[in-house]
């Protein structure tokens, strides 16, 4: 299955990924405001929707500085790097049918593949800022994206095995009857961790922690290069979410509303929820981060792959 | 594990909760008589300055934002010739009030005093000086006050006897 206007996916697909983005830093702050009993920008044009345009223009006119102790080169590739491996991912994101820009076979794995790449961007940003900040959060963004990368692709393997292949398309196709999100409960809610831990979002924010290291591996980053960790990260939400929503919910499935629309349903409700972990928990300390991700979730998503490998090879 | 789902779960009740927000130039916060905003200099029930010009509150003031030179009248009434607070400067403490004699300087709950440039914050006697007593109406200090000024002799205050002849005294 591919898109009849492959240009028009292409365009669209780009465009809504970066509009999305970036209008999610107002649907974030409204939402965390919500949460946490205040009102969020709310000034600014209708509902505050203006505060997107105000922050782009101010991003965009801030002095974009290279501090001169940096690696030049990968100091200005880091922030690239990010971007351009989710917007990767976003092309074998299945949206609607005939709404993709090119459903692989391996698009599962290209997704993996993709989100693994995105690690560079961290630990290259860390290590060429030459600051022990950032190079601190660059190491645990490198030690913890590995640790969760792995089980990250095990909880998926279920859904694979379920749908006998590795194609989005036929994944959600596959979820004509069920969603996966029914056999696929562990599965489901490992994913979700590790996809918390693979955008680096707040209970799993420990490369950039704040309080700890100031900003972590964007401490020396400003203007636009810091933006672009800032909408890489919002498009990694976007993806998760929306790769959540095609992996164990059905994607474009749903009665009555066309199948674009349940999928933009499907995957805000995901940004909200990734939001509201953002609202209520607090970040782990980083040796629990490890051993939570090694001892604990690695061997329940072997499990998970165990179990329903059986309950698969059993149905015949 | 429990206590994570739990914690999310609550936070997610706020949804449907008050906004504890004030909307502030449309919706104003309630601010106690007490509150100490922009100060004023007050003026006598009679409509003369209250002040006295003693340097009290230039003293006590902290940050030394207030600046004033006494001088007198042909009645012999002290007032002051220039009187300035810097209110870049100023703290909001309330010691100047404290220490006045003759509360001639008060706190007002006003704080709205967001200027442009900050040269406009230094309020000079004719931006601090109102018409009225301000927090105590009935007060005027040269009426109780012994002090000998144009218009009232040494004991024609209030609550004063004539002055002791002292040599009556005297055994």
């Amino acid at each position: 299955m591919s898109s009849p206007y492959p240009i028009l996916s292409i365009v669209g697909i780009v465009m809504a990924a970066l509009t999305v983005a970036a209008s999610l830093i107002w649907v974030e702050r409204r939402l965390l405001a919500l949460w946490q009993d205040r009102y969020g920008p709310n000034r600014a044009g209708p509902f505050g929707l203006f505060q997107v345009v105000a922050d782009a223009i101010k991003i965009f006119m801030k002095e974009d500085w290279v501090p001169p102790f940096v690696d030049k080169p990968v100091f200005i590739v880091a922030p690239a790097i990010i971007f351009v491996t989710v917007l990767m991912s976003f092309a074998v994101l299945p949206v609607a049918p005939g709404i993709i820009v090119s459903d692989l076979n391996i698009g599962l794995l290209f997704f993996l593949a993709m989100s693994s790449l995105g690690v560079y961007s961290v630990v290259l940003a860390g290590w060429s800022s030459n600051n022990k900040y950032s190079l601190v959060g660059g190491m645990r963004a490198a030690a913890q994206m590995l640790s969760y990368e792995v089980f990250m692709g095990l909880s998926l393997m279920g859904v694979v095995l379920l749908a006998g292949s590795f194609r989005l398309g036929a994944i959600v196709e596959a979820q004509k009857r069920l969603w996966f999100v029914v056999p696929q409960f562990p599965g489901f809610v490992l994913f979700l961790i590790a996809g918390l831990a693979e955008t680096r979002r707040i209970p799993f924010d420990l490369p950039e922690a704040e309080s700890e290291l100031i900003a972590g591996y964007h401490s020396e980053y400003s203007g636009m290069k810091f933006g672009m960790f800032f909408v890489g990260e919002y498009m990694g939400i976007t993806l998760i979410s929306a790769m959540i929503a095609v992996l164990f919910f059905g994607g474009w499935l749903g009665p009555v509303l066309p199948g674009l629309i349940w999928f933009l349903i499907k995957t805000f409700l995901f940004i909200a929820f990734f939001i509201l972990l953002r609202a209520s928990l607090p970040r782990p300390r980083f040796d629990q981060l490890m051993s939570w991700g090694w001892k604990v979730m690695l061997p329940l998503a072997l499990a998970n792959l165990l179990v329903i490998g059986a309950a698969v090879l059993l149905r015949g | 594990m429990l206590s994570i789902l739990r914690t999310i779960w609550y936070v997610f009740l706020h949804s449907f909760q008050k906004r504890v927000t004030v909307q502030y130039p449309e919706e104003k916060p309630y601010l106690a008589p007490r509150y100490r905003g922009r100060i004023i200099l007050t003026r006598d029930p009679d409509g003369g300055e209250r002040c006295v010009a003693c340097n009290l509150c230039a003293v006590a003031c902290p940050v030394t934002c207030i600046a004033l030179q006494p001088t007198e009248d042909e009645t012999g009434r002290r007032f002051p010739e220039f009187f300035r607070i810097n209110f870049s400067r100023c703290i909001f403490c309330g010691w100047c009030e404290e220490a006045c004699p003759t509360y001639a300087i008060q706190l007002t709950p006003d704080f709205e005093m967001g200027e442009f440039h900050r040269s406009n914050l230094v309020y000079e006697k004719q931006d601090l000086l109102i018409d009225g007593p301000g927090k105590h109406p009935g007060y005027n200090y040269w009426r109780v006050a012994g002090v000998q000024i144009g218009g009232k002799d040494k004991g024609e205050a209030e609550h004063e006897g004539p002055p002791v002849d002292v040599h009556s005294l005297l055994p």
